[in-house]
């Protein structure tokens, strides 16, 4: 089962780096890079929410800035994009501890947090849709200057190589994470926080830490779309959409496991490519049966998503 | 070691715990009784930092730890159990008795080898890998003092570790708190089961209305049977003497 | 500096705007209450609720005030449904799936209106939508004027169902300890599906209220509810006289605030407060607890 445990997510990053080996198409790459910038998303998400119990609503507001201080860095200040994009990282996680901060020390649990991350998000999304500073509605653009060292690149493969690094490289961090000390007094708090402030465990510190984390990886995410896609706005960042497809990636894929935000984020978009594909050219029908093949998903996931994956990777690699 | 001085706890009008003074000399085992509602569990919840006092103090090898949050009042080597046991539910015995044992070693592999010690302490060795959401209530009540137990602490709270057990469960747990006792770990403990409070400990204070009422040795809080029948009724007092001598 | 006559105009068209949060909020708050769950797919219902409103009008020139009693019905009907057949037995008891499959029907929900009508805007035509009555230094819109009477009437009504009845208490017992209504006998799946079903209906009032001066497109319904998002948490989550009060407060500081504030900024003002209520006082304003 050790064995296992660091088996399946090799195979899984083996498995995906060798894609670019076999097919060049360009929407291949495309569906993958995305597909991995949501991944990357919901390893985010997945520390503060999977294994400390904090249920976010409001992710966008680190993919979103960290998205934005990446672009910004650049655009208005001439800032390597290299540097740029650890300058969005870096907003991202002093949001997340400021965010958290506010919220944990004002006792906010359950739901009552979920809310408070929905709202911290959407006042972003109003502030910089407003500010001539982010560009206001019409957004900002990253200049189209091909050079690694500007972080952009003229094969897509390399582009993604680079997000599957960053993926693969949290995955280990979140493995490693699982295996020490704040991992277990993380978990602690999301099974029982009375009982782990009586073992010791300074719980607002540690959600603190977990917060930040969190933050800058989701903000990381945010950097890699807006170095791929290079054009960003409000709406694109910090809307709500962005926060459902992490929570949505990291639950179906199962939260609280190093290797269920990397599957479910793989999973969700196969499937929106799938229903894109049966709805044809209309507008919204793709969308209506990715609805009903969610819920369908979690009817059928008898004993929780967790217990479901687990059971799958034991059974499915031996 | 731990002084607690003219401690009060107020809730709205209610008055929880009244002007309560007691010691906890080291290396002892020192027992608080009372009836339901005597202000027993406030008192732990004072001491281990769950809440604050209203007035007065708690004095821990000399130091003033009134306000102290209870994850620094664990640092400092005050670990409490719960009287309704909070496990992790989610997580195997040894994975729960790990959590406290990190807070004396930061390595994994040290923290969980620290836990099968204390397991074995508490006779949980054959329930390692049990996902504590299965364990029966004797084993959860082992589970939540092994936890406790795992921060290594000097004075270790226990709030009705037996309450919930039946006759023979009680008699597997004596030893093992007498153990803990013996390795040097001072216990306070709040208990319903008067011959395992009898037997067990060194000193007793009672405790009724939230207001202290009495303290001795235990033959003499057995004998001071006015006191005794007042607060725990009637027939009491020749109930505890019963328990002395068979413990 | 503005004239105390604009103030108070403002005053009432907020006040007019927030009997109508009141209903939406309603609705979510009893669902959080009872369920103790957010149920991401109140604001597709509304929408839904919306286009109901809108096609009897266009179609079969049905008027919105007339079609409160059969919309109330029928969407009592379709909340019972699918918290009975879709959301409860999906859910297996867990939240988080709770979550998902309320996303889930919303993203259903949403994006087939999408497919049918478009992402356009539509209103309708009625013949009253712009009668006004005159006060003198303002003018109150008829049709919001009615639709802030039917609100407070519906949140009346819905209190005494909650009060007076044996289904409300029911419910109220199932709110305060689950456990122990199951013990009693009661039927929780049932309650927790009358509740959805409440939930529904109170939305699918504020669609007909909404209608004659308000326009309608697939996405609408997420903005109402991020606004009743702040009444249920302003008014404390579960209380319905919270949610009331709540209502017509945030109602008054969006109109009151709009006079002073760019458009686009007009929703800042209420998720700060959201945020502020959340931090300072998360039981809400009136300490409801749940």
């Amino acid at each position: 089962m050790i064995a296992l445990r660091t088996l399946c997510p090799l195979l899984v990053v083996a498995g995906l780096a060798l894609i670019p080996a076999f097919t060049s198409a360009n929407t291949t790459l495309n569906f993958l890079v995305f597909a991995l910038i949501v991944a990357l998303s919901a390893q985010g998400w997945n520390i503060l929410a999977g294994y400390g119990g904090q249920f976010s609503f409001g992710h966008a507001a680190f993919f979103g800035l960290g998205a934005y201080g990446t672009a910004l860095a650049q655009a208005r200040f001439g800032i390597n994009p290299w540097v740029a994009f650890a300058a969005g990282i870096g907003l991202a996680a002093l949001a997340g501890t400021v965010i958290g901060y506010l919220s944990f020390r004002a006792g906010l649990r359950g739901s009552y947090f979920t809310l408070v991350t929905l709202a911290f998000a959407e006042v972003f999304r109003i502030l910089f849709n407003a500010a001539s500073f982010t560009g206001g509605a019409a957004g900002v653009l990253v200049k189209l200057d091909v050079r690694p060292e500007n972080f952009q690149f003229a094969s897509r493969s390399v582009f993604y190589w680079v997000v599957l690094g960053i993926v693969a490289l949290v995955l280990l961090l979140t493995m490693r994470l699982e295996r020490s000390r704040f991992g277990a007094w993380l978990i602690a708090i999301r099974e029982n926080e009375a009982a782990a402030k009586a073992l010791g465990v300074d719980v607002l510190m540690v959600k603190l830490q977990a917060i930040a984390l969190s933050a800058a990886i989701t903000g990381a995410a945010g950097g890699l779309y807006v170095q791929y896609f290079l054009y960003l706005d409000a709406n694109i960042g910090f809307g709500p959409w962005i926060s459902v497809e992490t929570l949505m990636a990291a639950i179906i894929g199962g939260a609280g496991t190093a290797l269920g935000p990397v599957l479910g984020a793989l999973a969700l978009h196969g499937l929106g490519q799938l229903t894109k594909g049966i709805a044809g050219g209309t507008p919204g029908i793709d969308l209506v049966l990715f609805g009903a093949l969610l819920i369908l998903a979690v009817a059928f996931m008898r004993d929780g998503i967790i217990g479901r994956l687990r059971r799958l990777l034991v059974w499915g690699r031996r | 070691m731990l002084e607690v001085r003219a401690l009060t706890k107020r809730f709205g009008g209610l008055v929880a715990v009244n002007d309560v003074s007691l010691d906890v000399p080291a290396g002892s085992i020192t027992g608080l009784i009372g009836p339901n509602g005597a202000g027993k569990t406030t008192l732990f919840t004072l001491i281990s930092g769950f809440e604050t006092p209203t007035t007065g103090t708690v004095r821990f090898e000399g130091a003033d730890i009134t306000t102290l949050p209870a994850f620094r009042r664990a640092r400092l080597g005050i670990a409490r159990t719960f009287q309704i046991v909070q496990p992790f539910a989610g997580l195997s015995v040894a994975e729960n008795i790990a959590v406290g044992a990190h807070l004396r070693h930061r390595s994994r592999g040290e923290a969980i080898r620290a836990a099968e010690a204390v397991a074995e302490r508490v006779g949980l060795t054959q329930s390692l890998e049990t996902p504590a959401a299965s364990l029966t209530i004797a084993g959860r009540k082992r589970l939540e003092l092994a936890r406790a137990l795992a921060t290594e602490p000097k004075l270790l709270l226990l709030d009705e570790v037996l309450a919930g057990l039946n006759p023979s469960e009680i008699r597997d747990m004596l030893p093992v708190m007498r153990a803990i006792a013996a390795s040097g770990v001072t216990i306070l403990m709040v208990e319903h089961v008067m011959q395992a409070v009898m037997s067990l400990c060194d000193y007793i204070h009672v405790l009724a209305q939230g207001k202290h009422i009495a303290e001795g040795k235990p033959e003499e809080i057995a004998r001071n049977s006015s006191v005794v029948e007042a607060y725990l009724g009637r027939g009491a007092a020749s109930r505890l003497t019963g328990g002395t001598l068979n413990g | 500096m503005l004239s105390p006559d604009i103030i108070l105009a403002a005053v009432l068209n907020g006040l007019m705007n927030g009997a109508i949060y009141a209903l939406i909020a309603l609705g979510l708050t009893l669902v959080y209450g009872v369920l103790h769950i957010i149920n991401f797919a109140h604001g597709a219902t509304l929408t839904a609720a919306m286009f109901v409103v809108f096609i009897a009008f266009t179609v079969f020139g049905i008027d919105p005030f007339v079609m409160i009693p059969a919309m109330a019905l029928g969407f009592f009907g379709v909340g019972y449904a699918l918290q009975r057949f879709v959301v409860g037995p999906a859910a297996q008891g867990s939240d988080n799936n709770v979550l998902l499959i309320t996303l889930g029907l919303s993203i259903m929900i949403e994006n087939g209106l999408l497919a049918v009508f478009h992402s356009d805007t539509r209103s309708i035509d009625v013949p009253y939508g712009f009668s006004s009555f005159d006060l003198g230094f303002t003018f109150l819109s008829v049709p919001k004027v009615a639709g802030f009477g039917v609100s407070l009437a519906v949140a009346l009504v819905l209190w005494v169902i909650l009060i007076r009845t044996d289904t409300g208490k029911a419910i109220r017992a199932v709110a305060r300890e689950r456990m122990g209504a199951e013990l009693a006998g009661i039927d929780v799946e049932h309650i927790f599906a009358v509740t959805f079903g409440l939930g529904a209906a109170t939305v699918a009032i504020a669609a007909c209220l909404l209608m004659p001066t308000f326009y309608v497109s697939p996405r609408i319904g997420n903005a109402f509810v991020l606004v009743a998002f702040t009444i249920v948490v302003l008014g404390g989550m579960g209380s319905i006289p919270g949610a009331v009060t709540g209502a017509l407060i945030v109602g008054i500081i969006e109109s009151v605030s709009g006079l002073f504030l760019d458009e686009s900024l007009g929703q800042l003002g209420i998720f700060i407060l959201f945020i502020l209520v959340l931090l300072l006082r998360p039981t809400g304003l009136f300490g409801a607890r749940t």
